[in-house]
């Protein structure tokens, strides 16, 4: 029904428009608001879209994951290992497991220690690396299994470190979100605000109207169609100034972390298209419930 | 098409006007004298539902308007053509807008059609793209009148449209509204001017109210 009204207001009536006098800081206010409010809504939009990205790389890629950790005494690791290797092939849920080279812990550690860490004389764990199928293994039974088959193993999934982060990602993603609804919710009083100014200031050209036989709706229209098309023009350019912006973000990059991925990407760059019409559609129900509120006040 | 049944009308604590009973059937041609201050706006007022009688009952085209929506008192006003005191222009239109105002609000384009002939009537065809600060009183006032006929509404209500005119200009006025009424448009005017009064007599039988001590009274026929 109030797609209806916004396709009748959009049509226009070019005597409609005309009653109603051009007013003058309204008319940038409503533009450079909706600009401002859309531009920050970009970013909002990108940055909940960059959240749901990480949050997802990590609830995903990583639940998938975990690493088996061999303390033993030099004589007894490769035993152990193997140990661990037979149990590991033997447990369902388990896609592969392999245990790292000594360069690869070498590779590891070298970023803390340096390149020349001594990797045979000091009592470095052996370290397992596990990839599980779709159905997932029983990591309390793994474990159980892994104390009487391989005392020195300890099973690490991950989960300890891996929870907070995909939750603090989670939380960005809903803080994105938020930040889009109070951005419109400004947006949307800002849009009352400057409609009851134009409104209060066009008191005697509504009393004339009224008068001669005008309805509310044929009132409100001229100015509803006036907010709109304004909210409209500056959104745009508020979207297309935070596409720009966000183009000028670096692209994403494993070293830089999160920052680097805040853009868009692929078909996200279609989304803030969506919030001009959106800003177009909270102007105009604002300004229609402004105007036949202040109407009923006015006459 | 217009009656008062004991209508009062109360403003700021006091009475302005009380026990109020008239009917004004179609065709019929009426003037409302009294007094500055006696009430003769408010009760055109009330007659186009712009004030609601604090007490009694008033009845615009077989409805009482206390039954009326807001969209119905719209509908009801296209109706009535009002020529108001000060006219109440808009002032950043031009003569021919203000005057097909009320047929652009209805969406009766066939009625803005009719613009040049009303414009010739009244003899403003030369001012249409005139703003009404840029027109003389007279001007003005027949504007107005335009505006109030474009929608060839049943019933016409002026108020003091003669204030701000020669008697000439005045008489020119009147003529109009005279030729409206033979028309069958139901007539009444504001006006405490009784030289108005009196020619208006000699053309049409038109009645006088009298507003006097709150209540409204049919003149003597000697005005």
């Amino acid at each position: 029904m109030k797609l209806l009204l916004l396709a009748d207001m959009l049509r226009g009536d070019k005597h409609a428009d005309r009653v109603v006098p051009p007013s003058g800081h309204t008319a940038w206010l409503t533009s450079f608001t909706a600009a401002a409010m859309t531009f920050l809504a970009v970013f909002a939009l990108a940055l909940s879209l960059a959240s749901g990205r990480l949050a997802d790389r990590w609830g995903d890629a990583l639940a998938r994951s975990a690493t088996i950790r061999i303390s033993a005494p030099t004589g007894q690791m490769d035993a152990q290992t193997r140990a661990v290797l037979d149990v590991l092939a033997t447990t369902p849920g388990i896609a592969r497991a392999r245990a790292m080279t000594d360069a690869e812990q070498r590779a590891l550690l070298e970023p803390w220690f340096g390149p020349d860490l001594p990797l045979d004389a000091l009592p470095i764990p052996r370290l397992i690396e596990i990839t599980e199928d779709d159905a997932g293994y029983d990591s309390e039974g793994l474990r159980q299994r892994l104390t009487a088959e391989a005392p020195g193993a300890v099973l690490d999934d991950h989960s300890r470190w891996r929870k907070p982060l995909v939750m603090a990602a989670e939380r960005l993603r809903l803080l994105g979100l938020m930040s889009i609804l109070l951005i419109g919710a400004t947006m949307a009083a800002m849009i009352i605000l400057a409609a009851n100014a134009a409104l209060a200031a066009n008191a005697q050209v509504i009393r004339v109207l009224r008068l001669v036989g005008a309805r509310d709706a044929y009132i409100a229209r001229a100015f509803v169609r006036r907010f709109t098309l304004r909210t409209l023009a500056g959104s745009t350019l508020g979207a297309i100034l935070g596409m720009l912006g966000a183009a000028l973000l670096p692209s994403a990059d494993v070293a830089g972390g999160f920052l680097t991925g805040l853009s868009f990407q692929g078909a996200g760059w279609l989304l803030p298209l969506i919030l001009p019409p959106l800003a177009a559609l909270v102007a105009f129900a604002a300004t229609r419930f402004a105007a036949f509120r202040k109407l009923k006040e006015l006459t | 098409m217009i009656a008062f049944e004991n209508v009062a009308y109360s403003y700021g604590g006091g009475e302005l006007l009380s026990e109020v009973s008239l009917r004004l059937a179609p065709g019929s041609f009426h003037f409302l004298t009294g007094p500055s201050g006696a009430g003769k706006s408010t009760l055109l007022k009330l007659c186009y539902a712009e004030l609601l009688p604090t007490a009694g009952h008033i009845t615009l085209f077989d409805r009482d308007v206390r039954s009326l929506s807001r969209d119905e008192v719209a509908l009801m006003r296209r109706r009535i053509g009002v020529v108001h005191q000060d006219c109440q222009f808009l002032d950043h239109l031009p003569l021919s807008a203000n005057v097909t105002l009320p047929a652009m609000v209805s969406g009766r384009d066939s009625a803005i059609a009719d613009l040049d002939d009303l414009l010739n009537w009244v003899g403003l065809a030369k001012l249409t793209a005139s703003l009404p600060p840029q027109l003389s009183g007279g001007e003005r006032q027949r504007a107005a009148l335009a505006r109030a006929v474009i929608m060839s509404p049943d019933v016409l209500l002026a108020d003091e449209p003669t204030g701000n005119l020669d008697w000439e200009m005045s008489l020119r006025l009147l003529t109009l509204l005279v030729e409206l009424n033979k028309m069958g448009k139901t007539i009444l005017i504001a006006t405490h001017d009784m030289n108005l009064i009196r020619a208006a007599k000699q053309q049409v039988p038109a009645r006088v109210l009298r507003i006097a001590k709150r209540r409204v009274q049919l003149a003597g026929a000697d005005l």
